[in-house]
């Protein structure tokens, strides 16, 4: 039955309303895909009896025929989402064998939907990283290899673990979250389809923190129509978070397929780098040329402030980041360490417990919120956001509906080859996509071609707030021009 | 602007995150690589601009001050490293 890891999520549904399949035989060739492919490293826990458990409560559910619209699909949870009597760590030593006593919101929806919880994802550790690197548990391996080479490359990150999965078949889709990249940025490295929506959209409740001000779930999936599937059951209002919006949510599948006919799609030149590779310059005329010939307008835009997203991201977010990170002491959960008075004890914890770019973050955080400096970085770089939010503002005014841009400046690289020397090479990564966490905005990658080495290579589209339909409308024009890519497995 | 040996000694223990002697080096050369790279920010005008507080234009939210969780003690130090009854067991804090 390994075929049926094949499936998209919605030829599942279709297979599943039709008994042609039940939600167990589904889940148990996921499962088996999944203990077949352990050298990724993308799951840290596998929770199988669950799966199972779950799995037959559905099917009855879906004999009775009260199935919920993601009834019987199985799924996989980044270790960021609490998960009621599930080790949850966020793939951080310092939160050691932390088991939630709760659901985390967007959890508990998937699952009143009818979704199957196969286990939890590999990511950064905290969500700080780019590669899969910094996870306490280990990096990820990507799916896809350079053509002719068996090095193993990494998947991006922070959500390596949740691209890995759906890229190599091991789920249907997969939450992830996103504060600077983290969901857009591997999706392109695996081919697959990721989307961070509008802050606000999807509840932060029960998600470990990083930077809750830029923070911010989605799904990662194998098509533009299965994300939005996914984004239907997570989004929407939650009193527990005071920055979730209370705005309707759209069936966001009906806007697969819907046309583009007159969207005017806003070309940045801003995002023309010097030395960007041939092949992603390529990718993107060939985005718009697919854009342009499904009937949508393109026009060259201009977002002054794009330069200095990144490094006002790298004070804002770190900032955050000490800010939420302090609840970690080794007194109410997780690791602790001893010390001479209470003081030694939180220093001994938190040297232990954080890895080095955890560590690193939350003290550049704290530095710049500290007297003398709060000024001159942290409230600089706020007003510097203001800045880049009013450069997409002032686009969509224009009447531009989207923008169309390059998700990465690279295809994946290889472990350990990135960052060693330099962080900031490392952030680099993220440079397409930190502008809009940084404007609040949605965002979404898609799988739009292969680099000459035989690696998949991603395209980028932002909305205006709340306007995912669009994305999803434009994500689907591209994907049915570029075709869908799947590695050849060697695992 | 970038920092000194005092200086990140300073910040590691405002961030409660002990760090040996011979790590030291090293940090303030990874710390001063970030702080040269958010430099650029000083090039911005950012005369009469609002800092930002919030990406959506929206009220904070408040919620009805009446209880509406509670009596869950047993979930709240199910996960502590060491507890007696409900509380929460540290090291000695006032002499």
């Amino acid at each position: 039955m390994t075929d049926l890891t094949s499936l998209t999520l919605a030829e599942a549904r279709k297979g599943l309303a039709a008994k042609t399949f039940t939600s167990l035989e589904l889940t148990d060739a996921h499962l088996s895909a999944i203990e077949a492919a352990r050298v990724l490293n993308a799951f840290v826990m596998e929770t199988p009896d669950r799966a199972r458990d779950m799995a037959k409560a559905v099917d009855e559910k879906i004999a009775r025929g009260d199935a919920g619209p993601l009834a019987g699909i199985p799924l996989g949870i980044k270790d960021l989402f609490a998960t009621k009597g599930v080790r949850t760590t966020a793939c951080s030593k310092i939160l050691g064998n932390f088991v939630p006593t709760y659901e985390s919101t967007i959890t508990s929806q998937l699952w009143r939907d009818g979704a199957v919880m196969l286990g939890k994802l590999n990511n950064d550790e905290f969500a700080m990283g780019s590669a899969n690197e910094t996870s306490c548990f280990g990096p990820v391996g990507n799916p896809w290899r350079r053509e002719g080479s068996n090095t193993t490359l990494v998947p991006g990150g922070s959500s390596g673990g949740s691209a890995s999965a759906v890229a190599a078949l091991l789920c249907m889709g997969a939450t992830a979250t996103d504060t600077g990249g983290s969901i857009r940025q591997p999706a392109a490295f695996t081919a697959t389809v990721g989307i961070k929506p509008t802050y606000g959209r999807c509840s932060r409740w029960g998600i470990v923190a990083f930077a809750s001000s830029l923070d911010q779930a989605g799904p990662i999936a194998r098509t533009t129509r299965d994300a939005a599937m996914l984004l239907r059951s997570m989004a929407g209002h939650d009193p527990k978070d005071t920055t979730s919006v209370d705005v309707p949510v759209p069936d966001y599948e009906a806007a697969i397929g819907r046309s583009v006919k007159g969207l005017r799609i806003g070309i940045p030149k801003e995002y023309r780098l010097d030395g960007m590779p041939a092949e992603i310059e390529k990718l993107w005329s060939e985005g718009a040329a697919w854009l342009k010939a499904a009937g949508a307008e393109l026009v060259e835009v201009s977002l002054p402030h794009t330069k200095y997203a990144l490094p006002a991201y790298y004070i804002v977010a770190p900032a955050e980041a000490s800010s939420n990170l302090a609840r970690y002491d080794g007194v109410r959960y997780g690791l602790r360490e001893q010390g001479k008075n209470i003081i030694e004890q939180y220093e001994n914890t938190r040297a232990r417990g954080f890895g080095a770019e955890v560590r690193r973050r939350v003290m550049i955080g704290t530095y710049v919120l500290s007297a003398g400096y709060y000024d001159a970085y942290y409230l600089r770089a706020q007003k510097v956001r203001t800045l880049i939010k009013k450069d997409f503002e002032d686009c969509f005014a224009k009447g531009v509906n989207a923008i169309l841009t390059p998700a990465t400046p690279s295809a994946a690289f290889g472990i350990g080859e990135k960052g060693g020397a330099d962080p900031v090479e490392m952030y680099l990564n993220d440079i397409f996509t930190v502008t809009v966490n940084m404007a609040g905005l949605p965002g979404i990658a898609v799988p739009a071609g292969k680099d000459a080495q035989g690696l998949p290579l991603g395209l980028q589209l932002i909305g205006r707030p709340f306007d995912e339909e669009t994305l999803f409308s434009l994500g689907e024009v591209i994907e049915q021009a570029a075709g869908r890519f799947t590695p050849a497995r060697w695992w | 602007m970038s920092v000194d040996a005092a200086t990140v000694r300073r910040i590691a223990h405002l961030a409660r995150i002990a760090v040996s002697e011979d790590e030291v080096p090293h940090l303030q050369g990874e710390l001063n690589a970030m702080l040269a790279f958010v430099e650029q920010l000083s090039e911005v005008n950012v005369e009469g601009v609002e800092p930002m507080t919030s990406v959506t234009p929206m009220q904070m939210k408040k919620r009805q001050d009446v209880v509406n969780d509670g009596e869950i003690a047993d979930d709240i130090v199910a996960n502590a490293p060491a507890t007696e009854g409900h509380f929460f067991l540290v090291p000695k804090v006032v002499e």
